[in-house]
């Protein structure tokens, strides 16, 4: 295989660093990735070279921190394969899907339909459960097959005319299967339905091409595609966002303020109320940039081979279950197992013990966790710079568990 | 193995099992839940008419340590009125490094939990769900 996990290895300082005489291996990048250097340094050179505020300044720091900002958005729209002024910068993912929740949501009436997923993130559900007590509308789910897939079958049977969206994650951050968006557009929009991809869990393995998918609304986090906390991305169909209203009101979401009436900014800005999150966009940009300067090919090859390193060496522990697809077609690298007889917290804690940083719980996914009648699973998730040594360390940790903790 | 959180004597305790269970006809019930890690303790108690435990048993929907806990609690409950629990749970506290002072048996056995901060609710769940059993 060609892909030097080495060179990716070493643009990501926190991988060198020794806790307790071991190497961290990391492999709870689900939760939060790593940033590599080029972040740190994009955003080390807003700080030091130019930090004030955005679209307000006539002075040169002013003027360079909004063209920094402005090129993060281009960056973002890059990778995305959009147009920049079709990227909102969010708080996250959380809060983009919350954005369309209220904003696009305060366009529906009582008795329209929100179609969405068993395996959902709680951010793809409770601002929908928020909207539904606002407003009357009604919430149908699809349920998941038991290798932990949304179940597409049952789409004819759920989507109505009342179905004005379906929102779905794009990669399960549970079982790592991919969401098969053809047939979900395809089928949307039949019923005229818009459709919205949370797409946090499939954005950190590489760059996307949103117009071609056919969908309306798309959403990420920074912090788990190897750029800054605090920062998100919503990607709109230009028509939908002009058509909605804002979701905060305050600065720089204007057009002109009276007390007798405001007009809006049109988006992005619109829905960029206030001061945003300037050095966590300009490192987001940068995380954009550099993923799109990697060989996703071989990435992925490379992690899908950590994925079968895994569910091989899982598969050799007595009493491990695994939970999603058995296949590694259509899917990312987040595996998700049980070790019988061992709660998921004291797995990941023994895994701890060995240097191995897993996530243990229900992964704010407890609608799924009762599909399967499970109190949590121990997940793992992977990134281009995880290698062998992560995989078998783990592999090693979770034979302890089992030795000693049953 | 640098295994410092789970010692022979926390697993030993988790595995006693002790109090592990339902009771007929209990005088009381009460369960609790931990939202972030869905931990669940449910405590079933009799009372005898000085408000003193005389039968427990618990169930535990959670990790090692809140096992081992229900199960240490469930040792030394019994003949134990609201303000006797309330006194042990010092002993958990002291145990686990939140209250200065040394901790009596069986509760020395959760002394590694101090350096565990995000565990130490684990250890004190069933602790919270006798004290609601005993309100
Ligand atoms: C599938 C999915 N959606 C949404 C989120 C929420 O992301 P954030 O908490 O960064 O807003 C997560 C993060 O855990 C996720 O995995």
């Amino acid at each position: 295989m060609s892909f030097d996990v080495a060179a990716v290895r070493r643009q990501f300082p926190i991988l060198s660093e020794i806790i307790d005489g071991r190497p961290v291996h990391y492999l709870d990048n689900g939760a939060s990735a790593q940033t590599p250097l080029a972040v740190i340094d994009a955003v080390r050179h807003y700080e030091t070279t130019s930090r004030a505020n955005v679209l307000r300044g006539v002075h040169r720091l002013a003027e360079r921190a909004t063209e920094a900002y402005e090129n993060a958005r281009a960056e973002v729209a890059k990778f995305l394969g959009v147009q920049p002024l079709e990227v909102i910068f969010t708080g996250g993912c959380t809060a983009a899907i919350n954005l369309v929740a209220y904003s696009y949501g305060s366009l529906l009436k009582p008795g329209d339909r929100i179609l969405l997923s068993e395996l959902e993130h709680h951010s793809n559900i409770v601002p929908w459960q928020l909207l539904r007590a606002r407003s009357g509308i009604e919430i149908d789910m699809i349920p998941v097959t038991e290798d932990g897939r949304i179940d597409l079958n049952e789409l004819p049977r759920l989507l109505t005319s009342k179905t004005k969206l379906v929102s779905l994650a794009h990669v399960s951050n549970v079982t790592g299967a991919l969401l098969d968006i053809r047939t979900v557009v395809t089928a949307a929009k039949a019923v005229g339905a818009k459709v919205m991809l949370d797409g946090a869990q499939r954005a950190p393995h590489g760059p996307l091409d949103l117009p071609s998918l056919g969908i309306d609304f798309y959403a990420f986090a920074g912090h788990k595609a190897y750029g800054p906390n605090g920062i998100g991305v919503l990607w709109g169909k230009p028509e939908l966002l002009d058509a909605m209203p804002p979701f905060m009101g305050g600065g720089s979401m204007i057009g002109r303020v009276t007390f007798a009436e405001t007009t809006w900014a049109p988006s992005p800005r619109r829905f960029e109320a206030g001061t945003p999150a300037i050095g966590p966009a300009i490192g987001l940009g940068a995380a954009c940039t550099w993923m799109q300067a990697l060989d996703w090919t071989a990435a992925h090859d490379h992690e899908m081979g950590l994925v079968q390193r895994l569910m091989d060496g899982l598969q050799k522990v007595d009493g491990t279950r695994l939970f999603g697809p058995a296949s590694l077609q259509n899917r990312y690298p987040v595996v998700s197992f049980t070790l019988d007889g061992v709660h998921p917290h004291d797995v990941a804690q023994t895994l701890d013990s060995f240097g191995v940083a897993v996530r243990a719980g229900h992964h704010c996914a407890q609608p799924l966790m009762d599909r399967f009648d499970l109190d949590g699973t121990t997940r793992v998730s992977m990134a281009p710079y995880n290698d062998n040594t992560d995989i078998d360390a783990l592999l090693a940790g979770v034979a302890h568990a089992a030795r000693t903790l049953r | 193995m640098n295994d410092q959180l789970y010692q022979d004597r926390i697993v030993a305790l988790a595995k006693a099992k002790t109090g592990a269970g339902k009771l007929d006809a209990p005088t009381r019930s009460a369960r609790r839940d931990n939202p972030l890690c869905g931990d669940r303790v449910t405590m079933d108690i009799k009372l005898d008419g000085q408000g003193r435990i005389t039968e427990i048993a618990h169930q535990v929907r959670g990790c090692l340590l809140c096992q081992a806990s229900a199960a240490a609690l469930s040792a030394v409950a019994v003949g134990r009125d609201a303000a006797g629990i309330s006194d042990i749970r010092h002993d958990a506290e002291r145990a686990i490094g939140r209250e200065a002072g040394d901790p009596r048996e069986p509760f020395t056995a959760f002394a590694p939990v101090a350096a565990h901060k995000s565990r130490q609710e684990c250890v004190l769940l069933p602790f919270e769900a006798l004290k609601d059993a005993l309100s």
